[in-house]
């Protein structure tokens, strides 16, 4: 007897081939997307002619910020073809980004110093 | 209905899950500022998931990536006739720090050292935590020499299963031939407090080779 189809299930099937839901494309328009960039959606753009797929990104992306691995995560979509719809979403004006790591104002070894900071302090 | 479904290598189309019953939670405090990671690596079942699922504040989210001929390097597939996809996957976990930071952790296996994935998990990563099982040592060779492959600096975690056998350190970094600097801990990735210890480990570690490197730069001013 097959098991009803849960989430797991669900992943491993589906109607849309990746290169569909990202137009045929393999890389974004940016460059600019890490796994840990965080992302944060305007509430001010219309959603109206938005794909299934950036609509489901954009619903799931104003009720905060995330960062790019969790919204492919939360999406059951591949970080490769998440990237192409952020980049997309990012040039129509429905995203920003936060780099992941604010360039040279934050020394490596403050961020270690803080990292260690807060692991001590959750034992 | 989904049973209907079924066709290989497509896509779901995405509907949001619903938010967990706790209300927040899933989104990051709109105070954070800076996100870093730290990966979890080792061979298969040597307890990655488990260690990020104890540590995590969100549940554990895994992404999925269908390498296909078309989009994997040549080499990578050569000789697999026949072999057109395969499905490399990492689960992920967050931990709020402070206020301002958020830490992730990425956990993969090492065979995924030709796929995009992987480039994405190490680029910009602070360090790895090498997981390791005392009843397959050499099959942590795989991964170590990926990370220095990479120039991502790593401690040792050895996980304890029960029953497993528990060796001297001293013949374990023999074993893992480690470097005498690397440090090696052992933990439980059940146990929250016992991965949070391995974690800190590393990250002391970190610090050491940071303040190091700085120390070297100073001499040249």
């Amino acid at each position: 007897m097959t098991p009803p189809p849960g989430p797991a299930a669900r992943r491993d099937k589906g109607l849309v081939r990746p290169y569909v839901v990202t137009e045929g494309r393999s890389h974004p328009t940016r460059n600019t997307f890490d796994l840990v960039t965080l992302v944060m959606a305007h509430d001010d753009r219309p959603l109206t002619g938005l794909s299934p797929e950036k609509r489901a990104l954009m619903e799931l992306c104003l009720g905060g910020a995330l960062s790019v691995a969790e919204i492919a995560g939360h999406l059951m979509l591949p970080v490769s073809v998440t990237k192409v719809l952020l980049g997309d979403l990012v040039d129509s004006g429905h995203l920003s980004t936060r780099a992941p790591i604010p360039s040279a104002d934050l020394p490596e070894a403050q961020i270690l110093q803080e990292v260690l900071d807060g692991l001590r302090a959750r034992l | 209905m989904d049973s209907a479904l079924a066709s290989d290598g497509g896509i779901v189309p995405p509907s949001v899950p619903p938010a967990p019953s706790d209300g927040g939670g899933r989104y990051l405090r709109q105070s954070v500022r800076t996100a870093v990671k730290i990966l979890v690596v080792g061979h298969f079942a040597v307890g990655k998931t488990t260690f990020v699922g104890s540590l995590s504040e969100i549940r554990p989210l895994r992404t999925e990536e269908q390498m296909t001929q078309a989009g994997a390097y040549v080499d990578d597939l050569a000789g697999i006739q026949g072999k057109t996809t395969t499905t490399v996957a990492m689960d992920f976990g967050r931990l709020t720090l402070s206020d301002s930071l958020v830490l992730y952790l990425f956990g993969a296996p090492g065979q995924q050292r030709f796929t995009r994935l992987w480039q994405d998990m190490t680029q910009g990563a602070l360090g790895a935590l090498v997981l390791a099982d005392t009843r397959r040592l050499e099959q942590s060779f795989d991964v170590m020499g990926l990370l220095e492959e990479h120039g991502l600096p790593y401690a040792v975690a050895v996980n304890h299963f029960d029953g497993a056998p528990v060796h001297p350190d001293e013949e374990i970094r023999e074993a893992l031939d480690l470097l005498p600097e690397t440090p090696l801990v052992t933990c439980d990735a059940r146990d929250r407090v016992s991965s949070t210890r391995a974690l800190i480990t590393l990250v002391e570690y970190l610090q050491s080779l940071q303040s190091l490197r700085a120390g070297t730069a100073q001499e040249y001013v």
